[in-house]
């Protein structure tokens, strides 16, 4: 291979023969830059693009997944507005997020300043707080209904024993969805301090040096200092957040069940596409939903996008 | 002296803060733990006790016994492995294109790539039972892995990872003739061993833990994964709880005893992501 060829690249206008090298080159780097992604691009394209492209078109059809689909307009999106069990399935997700999220991402920050510190046993913290995340949410939601069962329960037990009422959790239209809100921030607090912590390791020590040479103090420190020097982070981690908790299903799944009661008030928007696809066959109706999701997360994200200038800012 | 003691204190306030939050994420934990050792009398038991009045380990072969553990075992561990050697051999390859090789159309490639990450799973899950359906895949261990392996999010990563190193490397190795291949086998992939690793976590963890697709996608019981294995392992036994724990522990402690070997990559790997954004 010829060394000058990387140095012809940068120079157009060279000699014919050097152009050759040149061209000869770059038609070789081009097939193997098509080959390399060839599996990837290929594979993203039958599993995901296609997939996506019929989904839409399915969301205007009539289906039961095995006859051909029949086209209907608007008229999965009419129904899907005055669908009593859908929109619940839309609010309930929208107060899961808007309780679970600004909790995890509360305490969160706390714990990610509380590390963000040379203290002993760091890693070891660090790695407790962090099983959590990495555990399987089924099992998750198997202790947990295990931990709130009002009889045997080891929540209950306690609350108990320091004289507070014990609420029927899961089955207490009351609680039942606050109880999954809690076991989700349960999970995704280390996962969000890891994130935090990394941001807080970015923020330069001479802005620390300079506030303690004025005397300010540690809350003042915090809340003009690290809060803002942090919103970045905060900003990752609260879009990531949200996309995550409207796409929440599995704990619904495992510690509602599908025969319960309470299914109403905990239903959540995926667990609706999931029913409606899967076990009752609607397909064209749940693409619809999916669809209506798709749109909702899309909404939700493009409006932080837009906002953050007002709050995020970049050193 | 003064100042000191009041570092001291509040080093103390610190760790007592640490402490209560971390008891607070393991308890779920130990009570699973304690309460898979216990006899189902004792776990009924008012007040609970925090640990077993008799260890009952054979509520472990017990749940062996009832399911085909091992069988959830086996499929998991294959769709995992599977998965995540074909998503690092792929992805690192069409990364090292995205990152290194000019072709033409290369932006535009990269960008409905990345138009990939935005669409919810949800959205592509009903085409997909049908399409899986007519490549008569459903109930096989191809729709479990082969899907999976495709990744806009792994291809991402490593891509922008293999755009932080050295180009000098890869000059000289031209200069020395290598193929492209060798380029990206020899020099690249050696010099991405912490991206590779947080990138096969990532996957281990999401195949490892996964419900909903395989859940739409199988259907026989010898094609239950872990995940499905437990959770109609629940329905069958709702208020057995030391075998129901037992069961979860045993699905749970190896992704458990994996982090933490390993949990500087895993960390690692999440707070890369979370800069990179």
């Amino acid at each position: 291979m010829n060394p000058s060829a990387s140095a012809a690249k940068h120079q157009p206008g060279r000699p014919v023969n050097k152009k050759r090298t040149f061209s000869k080159l770059s038609v070789r780097e081009a097939a193997w830059g098509y080959l390399f992604i060839l599996p990837v691009a290929l594979g993203l394209a039958v599993f995901y693009m296609a997939p996506s492209a019929a989904s839409l078109f399915l969301s205007f059809t009539s289906w039961d997944g095995m006859s051909s689909p029949v086209f209907n307009g608007l008229d999965n999106f009419t129904q899907l507005a005055g669908d009593e069990k859908f929109t619940r399935s839309l609010l309930n997700t929208l107060l899961y997020t808007i309780a679970t999220v600004p909790l995890s991402i509360a305490f969160a920050v706390i714990l990610a300043v509380l590390l963000n510190q040379k203290i002993k046993g760091m890693i070891l913290y660090r790695t407790l707080y962090f099983i959590p995340v990495i555990t399987m949410p089924i099992a998750v939601g198997m202790v947990w209904k295990w931990l709130y069962n009002s009889e045997f329960g080891l929540i209950n037990f306690v609350l108990g024993s320091l004289h507070l009422p014990q609420p029927n959790w899961l089955f207490d239209e009351k609680f039942a969805l606050f109880s999954i809100v809690i076991v989700s921030v349960w999970t995704s607090i280390g996962y969000n301090a890891v994130i935090l912590l990394s941001g807080l390791q970015g923020i330069s020590a001479s802005y620390y040096e300079a506030a303690s040479l004025d005397g300010a103090g540690t809350l003042y420190r915090f809340f003009r200092i690290t809060l803002p020097l942090l919103t970045p982070s905060l900003f990752f981690v609260l879009v990531m957040s949200f996309i995550n908790s409207f796409q929440v299903f599995d704990l619904v799944f495992i510690m509602m069940g599908q025969q319960s009661s309470l299914l109403d008030s905990t239903r959540t928007v995926v667990y609706s596409i999931w029913e409606d696809g899967f076990k009752y066959f609607n397909m064209g109706y749940a693409s619809a939903e999916a669809f209506i999701l798709f749109i909702v997360i899309l909404v939700i994200t493009a409006f932080q996008m837009y906002f953050q200038k007002r709050w995020v800012h970049y050193q | 002296m003064t100042s000191y003691s009041s570092y001291r204190s509040r080093r103390i306030a610190v760790h007592v803060l640490l402490i209560a939050g971390a008891i607070l994420m393991i308890m779920p934990f130990l009570w699973m733990l304690s309460t898979s050792f216990k006899s189902f009398a004792d776990s009924m038991k008012v007040p609970p006790t925090l640990f077993p009045s008799e260890w009952h380990f054979e509520n472990y072969s017990k749940v062996l016994s009832t399911i085909d553990f091992g069988r959830y075992y086996g499929n998991t561990i294959l769709v995992t492995l599977g998965r995540t050697a074909g998503q690092l051999l792929l992805c690192s390859l069409a990364a090292y294109s995205f990152a290194c090789l000019k072709f033409p159309g290369k932006n535009l490639i990269f960008l409905a790539m990345l138009a990939v990450l935005m669409v919810p799973s949800q959205v592509v899950m009903i085409p997909s039972f049908v399409i899986m359906r007519e490549l008569n895949w459903l109930d096989t261990f191809y729709v479990l892995i082969i899907p999976g392996i495709f990744s806009a999010f792994g291809t991402f990563l490593l891509r922008q990872f293999f755009m932080t190193l050295p180009k000098d490397l890869e000059e000289a190795a031209k200069i020395d003739g290598c193929s492209y291949f060798r380029i990206y086998w020899n020099i690249y992939l050696p010099l991405s061993k912490s991206a590779l690793v947080s990138l096969a976590i990532f996957t281990i963890l999401a195949s490892w833990n996964e419900l909903l697709w395989p859940l739409i996608m199988t259907s026989s019981e010898d094609m239950r994964v872990l995940s499905i294995g437990i959770s109609t392992f629940q329905g069958q036994h709702s208020t057995d709880y030391p075998l129901l724990m037992a069961g979860a522990v045993m699905a749970t402690l190896p992704i458990i005893i994996l982090f933490i070997f390993l949990q500087r990559y895993f960390i690692e790997g999440i707070a890369m992501n979370g800069i990179k954004g």
